[in-house]
């Protein structure tokens, strides 16, 4: 398994233009395949407009302790990209004015940025109703100075959403590296113990499970089910709602299936499992994703595409909810990996 | 044409028999489908009892299938070896169940 980013590694796929020359290239480019746009345009979705806005994502930096397989920010220890005060500060003043009622922040690890605990802090303060933090569980127990995150989280009520790719050892070690699995299921028993995921408790705790390979993620709800008994019987965890989260060809993970030879397969996949339905709750309609230098996207993955809102209001400095909201979202073949199956967000299925 | 009987590409085409006898194609189709619904077995279930029979029948294209419908499924690489040796089980024992024939059929045709 890779310890560096692509990017460290001097990857052609670090570069987002050639992961959007694929992306628009060869099956979709011939024509076996049809381009997301057109497929949209069918039920009149094209172009694809905003909604109300939701959820504000803000990304404060691309550094991991982990560097996993499918990551599609190419996150890991050598990325340095990281969120400043200043614009932590401009984040601020658009969080205590915005409409949305989730702010969700993410990463890398977010808690790998020094200004983390103070943002959490002033943010906590801005009364917004759902405060997510993105965590990935083994950053709890990857050095003492991270050790008091639950009783931290505790003390915000920050709602807990954690990375957890299977009940099993051998199938999140490799996805996500060596040890992944003994450290995840300590840090879910010390959220557990300070009242985290525990059925009546308002501290919200909801997993992720993203496939470990080439394939879409089953039914939710029966994934639920499977991780809940798995990880009681053997573990004594608990936890409120898992999130199935389909893979997007981007980054590594796009690199991942170019190398293992499973990139038209699994194109193929998400176009037959793509779902009408799902284009009417995607989550670029309700979300605006922050980068760690204040620019604006559609959603985290277009961040990663480097493909910025189309609007003139481009940088978290400038933000104006009505002026952005008033907008086209870009789309790429990527996008079929939201609308595969039962849909797919940052929060799970979208039907 | 291909050069080779079994096409991995031609899996993604098995809904286009249909076009050649419509009414056949959609009525198996609609079968399968309910079929593999979750029902009295858990759909769960069903896949992996897919897996044994897939391997039993020897169909590259089922195999295919149902090993991803599995891993899409959450379940394990365990439970899927365990599926086939059931499969496998099955299918040795229908052989060596016809040993009695031999049995009898050389009892008989011995003094």
């Amino acid at each position: 398994m890779a310890t560096k980013s692509l990017k460290a590694r001097h990857k052609e796929l670090a570069e987002q233009n050639k992961q959007l020359e694929i992306l628009s290239g060869g099956i979709f480019a011939d024509g076996e395949l049809p381009y997301f746009k057109d497929k949209i345009a069918d039920i009149g979705q094209f172009p694809l407009r905003p909604k109300k806005l939701e959820v504000l994502q803000i990304n404060v930096g691309y550094m991991c302790n982990q560097v996993c397989a499918h990551c599609h920010v190419d996150a890991g220890p050598d990325r340095k990209e990281i969120m400043t005060r200043e614009t932590m500060w401009q984040c601020l003043e658009v969080i205590k004015n915005t409409g949305a009622h989730t702010l969700d922040l993410t990463g890398g690890a977010p808690e790998m940025n020094p200004d983390f605990r103070w943002f959490v802090e002033e943010a906590a303060q801005a009364g917004i109703k759902d405060f997510i933090v993105r965590s990935n569980l083994t950053i709890i127990k990857a050095n003492k100075k991270y050790q008091d995150l639950p009783e931290f989280f505790r003390k915000h009520n920050v709602h807990v959403v954690s990375s957890m790719p299977h009940y099993t050892r051998g199938k999140t070690d490799k996805q996500r590296g060596d040890g992944v699995f003994d450290k995840s299921i300590q840090a879910l028993q010390a959220l557990n113990a300070v009242g985290y995921g525990l059925p009546e408790s308002p501290l919200r705790l909801d997993l992720v499970y993203n496939p470990s390979g080439a394939y879409l993620p089953g039914g939710q709800s029966a994934m639920e089910h499977d991780f809940k008994k798995a990880l009681k019987e053997d573990f004594d965890i608990q936890f409120h709602s898992l999130f199935a989260i389909t893979n997007l060809p981007i980054a590594r993970f796009l690199d991942y299936l170019i190398a293992s030879e499973n990139y038209e397969d699994y194109m193929y996949a998400l176009v037959e499992a793509y779902n009408p339905a799902a284009v009417e709750n995607v989550m670029c309609t309700n979300t605006i994703s922050v980068s760690w230098d204040g620019w604006l996207y559609d959603c985290d993955f277009n961040q990663m595409l480097d493909l910025k809102v189309a609007s003139r209001v481009k940088h978290i400095k400038d933000y104006n909810e009505d002026v952005l909201n008033d907008r086209n979202i870009i789309i790429s073949q990527h996008c079929y990996g939201c609308t595969a199956g039962a849909g797919s967000s940052c929060q799970g299925s979208v039907t | 044409m291909a050069n080779s009987y079994y096409d991995p590409a031609d899996l993604r085409k098995f809904g286009n028999i249909t076009e050649w006898s419509e009414e056949l194609g959609n009525k198996f189709f609609e079968y399968y489908g309910k079929v593999f619904e979750e029902g009295a077995l858990s759909a769960r279930e069903k896949s992996l009892i897919a897996l044994a029979v897939a391997h039993v029948v020897k169909c590259p294209y089922c195999i295919d299938a149902y090993t991803k419908d599995g891993l899409q499924r959450g379940i394990t690489k365990e439970e899927m070896m365990e599926a086939v040796h059931a499969g496998a089980a099955i299918e040795s024992g229908a052989t060596l169940v016809h040993g009695v024939q031999m049995m009898n059929k050389y009892n008989k045709l011995s003094m």
